[in-house]
This record gives C-alpha cells, sequence and structure tokens, in this order.
C-alpha cells in the first residue's frame, strides 16, 4: 500500500518561507539587542521597521492582490496612530499593564481605521484606476486635515473632543490628549521590538489565510479580470470592500505600534510622502510578494541611515537608487538574460 | 465687493492649477503615466526665474524665457533618461520611477541651491489696479495670472487642434501602435509633449511664487498634489477638463478658506472632490469609456 506523501504547494512552501525569515531575523536581532551588539541607531529603527512592514503587507493586499491603487494608505495609520494612542493614554490608571494598554490601544486603532476603511471604501466601489487612486489620496489629506485641527482631552467624566479651537471644558483632573496641531506629546513608549514582531506575525497570518482562501482567490480573479469575476457570479464590491477593510485594520494597528515607539507624534507625520513611501516598499518588493514587501520594507528603512556618511547627499543617492532599481528590473534585456540563465523563471516570463 | 475679491483671488490660483494641470493632463493622455515629478518641475522654474532676476539682475521676460528653456531642457532630458526605458513596463514601475525623480529633483535642488527660503519678487511688481472708484482693487499679478492661463488654453487648443504636431499627439494619445504605423515618430510625440508640460510648469512656477512669494525646496510638491486634484476633478487627459477643473479648485479652496475655516480648507477642497467623483466617476468632463468584452 502506498503511503500517502505530505506535499506542500508552492504557495505554502513560500509562505512558511516568509515566517521562517521573520522568525529568524527577530531572533538574531534580539540576541543582538539583548548582548548588546547593535548600534544604537539600528536599535532605534527595529519598531519602526515593524511598523512599516506591517504597512507595507497590508498596501501590498490592496495593490498586489486586489490590484487597486491606493495612495492614502498613511491616512489609515494615521487614524490608527491617534485613535489607539489615545484610548491607551485614556485607560493610563484604569488598566496598570503597559502591554496589556498597547494590545488594546492595538485593537481601537485597527477597529476605527477599518471604520476609516468602510466610509472611504463605499465610493472607492464607484471608481477604478487612477480616479480611485485619487480618492485615496484626497482621503489621506482630509484625514491629516482634520487631525491637525482635533482636540481630545480626557477628565473625569470621560472624554472630550473639539474642533478648530481648544474649546474643552474640563475638571481640575482633566489632561489634554490630542493637541491640534501639536499632536500627541504625552505618549508613553510602550512598543517594544517584541511586540513589533507578534504584529508583524499577526499581520502574515491573516494576510496568508485570507490570500490563499476562497475570499483571496476572489481578489486575484477580480484583478485579473473584473467582468470575468463578476460573471461567474463573484460579489465584486463584497470582496473589494473585504481587502480594502482588512488593509486599513492592518494599517491602523501599525499606525499605534508607530505611534507608541515615539514621545511625540504630530499628524503631518502620516502625510502623502508616508503613503508613497510605502507604495515604494511593495513596488520594489514585488507585487503580491509578501516576503519582498518585508524585505523591502526593512532595506528601504535602513539604507538612508546607511548613508548617512554621505550626509547632505543621502537623499539624492536614495533617489537614485531608487530610479536605477526601477529601470534594472524592467529592462527587457536583463530580463530574458536572467530567463536564459535560469530555466523556471523562463516559464514565468512566457506566462506573463 | 469682499466676494468678488475673493472671486479674483480664487481664479487667480485655479489659473495656477490649470497650467499645472494641462501638464500632467497632456503628459497622462499621450503616456498613460502619472508623472508625480511634475510639481517639482515647477519648483525648478520658479528658481531658475528667481536667480536670473534677483541675482544676475536680467529683466522678469528674460528670467521667465530662461526658467521655460531650462525646464523644457529638463523634462526632455528626464522623459529620456527615466521614462522612455519603461515604456513598456507596468504603470506602477513608472510612477514609482517619476517619484524617484521628484525626490532626486527635490534633493538636489536642497544641495544647489540650500533649504534656506528665498523670497521671491514678483516678476510684473506689486503694484494694484483700483476699479469702481477703488472699492475693487486688483493685483497685477492676478490680472496676468488670469491672462496667461487664457491665452495658454487658447493656445494649447488651437495647437492640438490644428498643427501637425498637435494632431501627432491626438493620435498617439488615442492608439499608439496605429499612431506608430500611420508613420508618427511616438517616441519625440511623447518629448514634445514633456517638453510643453515643462516649460507650462516652468509659467506656473513663476506665477505662483509672484504671488505666494516664498522658495524653498518643496514648494512644488502641494500645488502639484492640487493640480494632479485639479486634473483628474475635470477628467483626467482631457485639456478642457484640466482647465475648468483648475479653476473650480482655486475657486473652491478661496472659498472655503473665506467662509468656512482656513485650517480645513484642504479637507473641503478633497471632500468637494471625492463628492464629484461620486456623482461622475470619470471627471466633469472626462469620457465615460464603455468597456468592450
Amino acid at each position: 500500500m502506498k503511503t500517502k506523501k505530505l506535499t506542500l504547494n508552492k504557495n505554502t512552501r513560500m509562505n512558511f518561507v516568509t515566517y521562517g525569515v521573520v522568525i529568524v531575523a527577530y531572533v538574531i536581532l534580539q540576541t543582538m539587542v539583548t548582548t548588546g551588539s547593535i548600534s544604537s541607531s539600528l536599535k532605534g529603527m527595529l519598531v519602526p521597521i515593524c511598523a512599516y512592514v506591517v504597512m507595507a503587507v497590508s498596501l501590498n493586499l490592496t495593490v498586489g492582490v486586489l490590484g487597486e491603487l491606493s495612495l492614502g494608505h498613511a491616512g489609515f495609520m494615521s487614524v490608527g496612530a491617534f485613535t489607539g494612542v489615545t484610548a491607551a493614554l485614556a485607560l493610563q490608571g484604569v488598566v496598570a499593564s503597559g502591554p496589556l494598554r498597547l494590545l488594546i490601544g492595538m485593537a481601537v486603532g485597527a477597529v476605527f481605521a477599518a471604520i476609516a476603511g468602510v466610509l472611504i471604501g463605499i465610493p472607492v466601489l464607484r471608481l477604478k484606476g487612477d480616479y480611485l487612486a485619487i480618492v485615496t489620496l484626497a482621503f489621506g489629506e482630509i484625514i491629516k486635515s482634520l487631525i491637525n485641527n482635533l482636540y481630545v482631552g480626557v477628565d473625569g467624566s470621560g472624554l472630550h473632543f473639539s474642533i478648530l479651537t481648544n474649546k474643552m471644558a474640563m475638571d481640575e483632573i482633566g489632561r489634554i490628549i490630542i493637541n491640534g496641531p501639536m499632536g500627541i506629546t504625552t505618549i508613553e513608549k510602550l512598543s517594544t521590538f517584541t511586540a513589533g514582531f507578534l504584529l508583524v506575525m499577526v499581520t502574515l497570518i491573516i494576510v496568508f489565510n485570507l490570500v490563499n482562501s476562497r475570499s483571496g482567490r476572489a481578489f486575484m480573479a477580480i484583478r485579473d479580470n473584473r467582468i470575468a469575476a463578476e460573471s461567474v457570479g463573484l460579489n465584486v464590491v463584497k470582496y473589494r470592500l473585504m481587502a480594502f477593510v482588512t488593509s486599513a485594520a492592518l494599517a491602523g494597528a501599525a499606525g499605534t505600534l508607530f505611534a507608541m515607539n515615539y514621545s511625540t507624534i504630530i499628524a503631518n507625520k502620516f502625510d502623502f510622502n508616508t503613503s508613497i513611501l510605502i507604495l515604494v516598499f511593495v513596488v520594489l518588493g514585488g507585487l503580491g510578494n509578501m516576503l519582498g514587501s518585508i524585505i523591502a520594507a526593512a532595506a528601504l528603512t535602513i539604507l538612508p541611515e546607511m548613508l548617512r556618511s554621505l550626509q547632505d547627499y543621502r537623499m539624492l543617492i536614495y533617489a537614485i537608487i531608487l530610479i536605477l532599481v526601477m529601470l534594472v528590473t524592467n529592462n527587457a534585456q536583463l530580463k530574458s538574460l536572467f530567463s536564459r540563465i535560469i530555466p523556471h523563471k523562463k516559464e514565468a516570463a512566457d506566462n506573463e | 465687493m469682499t466676494f468678488l475679491n475673493y472671486l479674483l483671488s480664487g481664479i487667480s490660483l485655479g489659473s495656477i492649477y490649470a497650467i499645472i494641470a494641462l501638464g500632467y493632463t497632456m503628459v497622462y493622455g499621450i503616456a498613460k503615466m502619472l508623472n508625480f515629478a511634475h510639481g517639482d518641475v515647477i519648483m525648478v522654474g520658479a528658481y531658475i526665474c528667481f536667480f536670473a532676476v534677483s541675482r544676475y539682475h536680467l529683466p522678469p521676460v528674460v528670467g521667465v524665457l530662461a526658467a521655460m528653456a531650462v525646464c523644457t531642457v529638463l523634462g526632455i532630458v528626464v522623459e529620456r533618461l527615466a521614462y522612455k526605458p519603461l515604456r513598456a513596463a507596468p504603470s506602477l514601475a513608472v510612477l514609482i520611477t517619476a517619484i524617484g525623480v521628484s525626490y532626486f529633483l527635490q534633493n538636489g535642488a536642497q544641495l544647489l541651491w540650500t533649504p534656506n527660503p528665498k523670497v521671491f519678487s514678483s516678476v510684473v511688481g506689486t503694484g494694484r489696479l483700483a476699479l469702481f472708484g477703488g472699492q475693487l482693487t486688483v493685483s497685477y499679478v492676478t490680472i496676468t495670472t488670469i491672462v496667461s492661463c487664457i491665452v495658454i488654453m487658447i493656445a494649447l487648443t488651437w495647437f492640438t487642434g490644428n498643427t501637425k504636431m498637435g494632431k501627432a499627439m491626438r493620435a498617439c494619445s488615442e492608439d499608439k501602435g496605429a499612431a506608430q504605423l500611420m508613420g508618427i515618430n511616438v517616441n519625440s510625440t511623447i518629448s514634445v509633449t514633456f517638453a510643453i508640460g515643462s516649460a507650462l510648469a516652468a509659467i506656473a512656477g513663476v506665477l505662483l511664487c509672484s504671488a505666494y512669494p516664498t522658495l524653498v525646496p518643496t514648494t512644488g510638491s502641494m500645488p502639484g498634489i492640487k493640480a494632479f486634484t485639479a486634473a483628474v476633478f475635470g477628467g483626467i487627459g482631457s485639456i478642457p477638463g484640466a482647465f475648468v477643473g483648475g479653476l473650480l479648485l482655486g475657486m473652491i479652496e478661496i472659498f472655503a478658506k473665506a467662509y468656512i475655516s482656513t485650517q480645513l480648507s484642504d479637507a473641503v477642497v478633497f471632500a468637494v472632490l471625492i463628492v464629484v467623483l461620486l456623482v461622475k466617476p470619470a471627471g466633469l468632463l472626462g469620457k465615460k469609456v464603455s468597456e468592450k468584452v
């Protein structure tokens, strides 16, 4: 009798490789942190890297898997950062454990970002291509503008809100949490590298399971041919909203993680440039390739730091590297050269 | 009369947006790419004009012409080096390259001209024209901006409609392959489009800095985003659309600042954009293309 051999398909294998790379990277870096053999600048970047990795993976779900260009991903990060930090700060004194407050903050950030995702998802579903991109861009700018003029405070009777000017009437124990254009200036640094690593793992588990599910195949069918997908009975609106909202919620959690790593945070940190930066991670890492997003996010966050010795020229060099990478990876001659050297790449190239 | 004043400054700001949006929309129409570096070409144009006029004491007209010349060359060089090799690449790759070019121009400007703000002196002086016995005063900058925009609009409409190159542009934007088969040099047509768009960006830069005189290496990015929004607002790819979109966006922005809130004006502008796109998903004057299956 033949024994059934456990075979993993290509996707599953790739997913396990991705988990493995993240775990190994965490173990190595964490060992380096505990033994103190890591430079202080790199140590300070570990949490932002985790946040950017989550941002890149979640944006890859929208751009790579669902196939919709989003230029406002930082908007969701901003919503998550401000609501999550507000929750964590408001619970100071109520919930004693720091990690638990961080967890609650991330959950609140994710929920509010998901609500924002539903709100923006409704108009987005009517549009396609560049018109959709511009609505996401507009959304990011609106969020930035609103949070810049938002005042939130907490006192004995609960949360107080005010827009444009600080009109909050609070009792004597009241304290301001969000102070308009000054942002939040009283954050406790609750984020740790371990929390960041766990969020990355949770994100990967959610995204991989979603992509390899019935819904994930529906996303890809919609991306490849929307009309055909609709004609076989897929509910395009439902699936697009599902991908969009999942991506937004993960970005919200990443926003909380990111903000809780600093003592102050302002709304202008999450502007159009941040959205673009994350899009660069996704495109450079490869559309739909989560491991690529992770590596690109980590490498491009460290790169400006590595180029610090070049001082004023570093952002110029960064720009040149970005252009050259795009030119080289899209060069037809180089592509055909690679496909001749590596046979399995040829199949992939032929299938395109 | 305050209403008329707001209206005029709205039209003036809108005219600047319209001129930038024309560059966006022409490039999009023909190369099907979002040229995010367009906003930074505006900044380069403004710097060139600033140095020509303030440092070398050349007459303003020469400054504007120098800015146009430099930006035209810049536009063509960028297109040749960065965008042309990617013509067959996926559109996202081109988008990222455009962002790379934008970073490059901003940081290059920062190195060459330092991040310290420069005070741009208006190319048409700071005089004001008094109308209705002094009840309504209009600055020369406003008048120049509005007149330039109208002249540019008429010239572009004539150019794309009547000249050989203009017809080639329209042909390329419709179907590049067919245009090539008809003997149109697609590459040089795209180069000319970039040249025109960049020259317009230079004019927009000079006008923008004449009205809002602080010049820094990131001057162009926000007007660039707004103008991109204006182009989509009017229907991207359509020249009259860019004009209408730019004017409306400028007016909405000024009226929102005047009557709603200064700080929230950007939010109002973008909210109006979302509402318009909800009602007309292809922009105000954009063609609704039905998909063939």
